[in-house]
């Protein structure tokens, strides 16, 4: 339908032409003015019903006491009064700050490893780099799935080879003191790979010259990594630490929610595990509204942040 | 790192260099070649494990000694998996020919037409980027909820589309574009949809591609929101259905193990065709 329109414009545009320069001109600016109108129509409508408006409605919601059913009741701020007094609420904050802190630097340095390694020219590394990328195209549920088996208790094989070599069995998933470093190892273990991947890039980005330059001049593996690698690194280190930061506390429901249920004792209950708890499970759909708004203004101001450091998304050096 | 070793004389240090196959290198082709194994060996595990009868299945040898395609036979059988991944194909398949469609127009629109209020468009646009689906989960089944589409093929597909990710991404390719790519076809009086179309389209077929395989994979491994929007069994996807099959069949890991291999092929042989585009489409998400 679109293409119809925009063609019937442009068609008037094309006698207007046939004129005067000036109002030619001003026509061809309509003429896009239309064009945009109608290129950007579908997205924007998807965008601000399927998403802006929930992020209104999130902060809106959490006025509400509100159930699964849609009855609902204003209650001020009851909700975030709820909220600062409630210590589950607490208490997932700091696991996703523990899970934050478990996986971030994990992924930085094992994914910069993993680049570094992958960046030499060996044999057979091709199939190398695949191997270590292909966890990150398992979905979720089947991630939690296959770690749920090799962790079992007694039958799964990460007993059988600590019983192997003489060390006694541990409830990787069971125990609330392991559980979420085991959420933290297979988090890092699926999503090394894309992390991989972007390093390659920024390191591929890193012109060689300046790494004979500084062999000429005598410099060992470990200076030609500090004084070249790292700087020339920085804008894809920041975008690396940024995206693993969003994607770390909004992600991992898939996975918390197949292998731990956010228990054993509530170890695993990361805050937006924390959020679908409360939404569907207790029904509390107006708290967990409440909840949710936290997160969206601590990711807009993420957004905020990011826009203002990288001038508009450009993430390259200066 | 290669040069870590003593020096000798520049010829003999060239050659080693040359070559792949000199000392340092199949050190650290070793070192890699164990990291890659110790990362697949869950996926192997899992793999052979479906091959295994409920009495191997525990067993701590890789192969299984009696290899079987009973677990397959009972999971196609007890359960509807093939409408699971037809569900899965549908909604996958949709979302990502509709999400490239309509971002690579506002991407055009944003990146080569010039119109009064595209950088606040852009703006609102770029500050809905980190927010994704998990986060707005409540508010969005409440929108979906109150549009009557709860248990519905659009339930599942309409709200998945619309990301702010891959029309910044393809505005980022389509600014780069020089400006003398559309004037000839503007003289000759064509449209911005013909210009689209014929011009901007087939270029950015590579990468269209790259994310069409990123999308596909992304919706294809979508679990919460299926989860929260449809509880009618026709309208499971597979991600859904395995899930709800692990609890049913708990502790029947033979079962469970080939339910899982099944639900994660799909994304294997694509990841096996498609390596070179998923990899660029990330590379493109690097904000180059």
């Amino acid at each position: 339908m679109s293409a119809v329109t925009v063609s019937r414009t442009a068609g008037r545009a094309r006698v207007g032409s046939g004129g005067a320069a000036g109002t030619g001109k001003a026509t061809q600016g309509r003429r896009q003015r239309r064009a945009a109108f109608w290129f950007l129509l579908p997205d924007s409508l998807g965008l601000l019903v399927f998403v802006v408006v929930p992020m209104v409605l999130a902060v809106v919601l959490g006025f509400f006491r509100m159930d699964g059913f849609g009855s609902f009741e204003f209650i001020g701020l009851g909700n975030y009064v709820r909220m600062v007094g409630d210590p589950q609420f607490w208490s997932s904050v700091r696991i996703t700050l523990l899970y934050l802190v478990g996986v971030v630097p994990a992924i930085f340095v094992v994914g910069l490893a993993l680049a570094l390694l992958v960046q030499q020219r060996i044999p057979f590394v091709g199939a190398i780099r695949s191997a270590l990328f292909v966890p990150y195209v398992i979905s979720l549920v089947v991630v939690a799935m296959v770690w749920e088996f090799m962790l079992s208790e007694r039958t799964g094989v990460v007993s059988r080879l600590l019983g192997a070599v003489g060390m006694n069995d541990l409830a990787f998933l069971g125990e609330p003191n392991l559980a979420l470093g085991t959420v933290v190892v297979i988090t890092v273990w699926f999503q090394m790979g894309y992390y991989m991947v972007i390093f390659l890039a920024g390191l591929q980005d890193i012109p060689g010259e300046y790494y004979e330059a500084a062999r000429i001049d005598g410099a060992n593996a470990w200076q030609r990594f500090r004084t070249i690698t790292l700087p020339l690194l920085r804008p894809t280190s920041f975008f690396v630490v940024v995206t693993a930061t969003v994607s770390v506390i909004t992600g991992g429901l898939d996975l918390v929610f197949v292998l731990t249920g956010g228990g054993p004792a509530g170890s695993t209950t990361l805050l937006i595990f924390y959020v679908y708890e409360q939404a569907f499970l207790f029904g509390e759909l107006g708290y967990a509204a409440a909840i949710g708004s936290v997160l969206v203004v601590v990711l807009l101001a993420w957004s905020a942040l990011m826009f203002a450091v990288t001038r508009g998304g450009r993430f390259d050096n200066d | 790192m290669t040069d870590t070793l003593p020096r000798t004389r520049p010829q003999a240090r060239r050659r080693r260099q040359d070559s792949r196959w000199s000392r340092p290198r199949v050190a650290l082709m070793i070192l890699g070649i164990v990291l890659g194994l110790l990362t697949i060996f869950p996926l192997v595990w899992m793999v052979t494990g479906s091959f295994k009868t409920a009495a191997e299945v525990n067993s701590a040898s890789l192969l299984p000694a009696d290899p079987t395609l009973d677990n397959y036979r009972y999971v196609f059988t007890q359960v509807p998996f093939l409408r699971y991944m037809l569900n899965s194909f549908i909604v996958s398949a949709t979302v990502t020919v509709l999400a490239l469609w309509f971002h690579s127009m506002a991407a055009y629109a944003l990146a080569r037409l010039k119109f009064k209020g595209r950088d606040t468009i852009f703006l609102l646009i770029f500050s809905t980027l980190l927010v994704s689906l998990p986060v707005i989960l409540i508010p969005t089944f409440v929108v979906v909820r109150s549009l009557g589409l709860v248990d519905s093929y659009a339930g599942l597909i309409v709200p998945a589309i619309f990301n702010a990710f891959g029309i910044f991404l393809l505005r980022q390719f389509y600014v780069s574009l020089p400006a003398e790519l559309e004037e000839a076809a503007l003289v000759d009086g064509a449209s911005y949809w013909r210009i689209y179309r014929s011009v901007i389209l087939p270029l950015s077929r590579p990468i269209l591609s790259a994310l069409a395989v990123f999308f596909f994979l992304a919706n294809w491994n979508s679990f919460v929101w299926p989860l929260t929007i449809t509880s009618d069994p026709d309208l499971r996807v597979v991600q859904l259905g395995i899930a709800t099959f692990q609890q049913q069949y708990a502790g029947d890991w033979n079962y469970v193990l080939a339910a899982a291999t099944v639900a994660a092929l799909p994304t294997l042989l694509m990841f096996f065709f498609f390596q070179r585009q998923i990899v660029e489409s990330i590379k493109n998400a690097g904000f180059k």
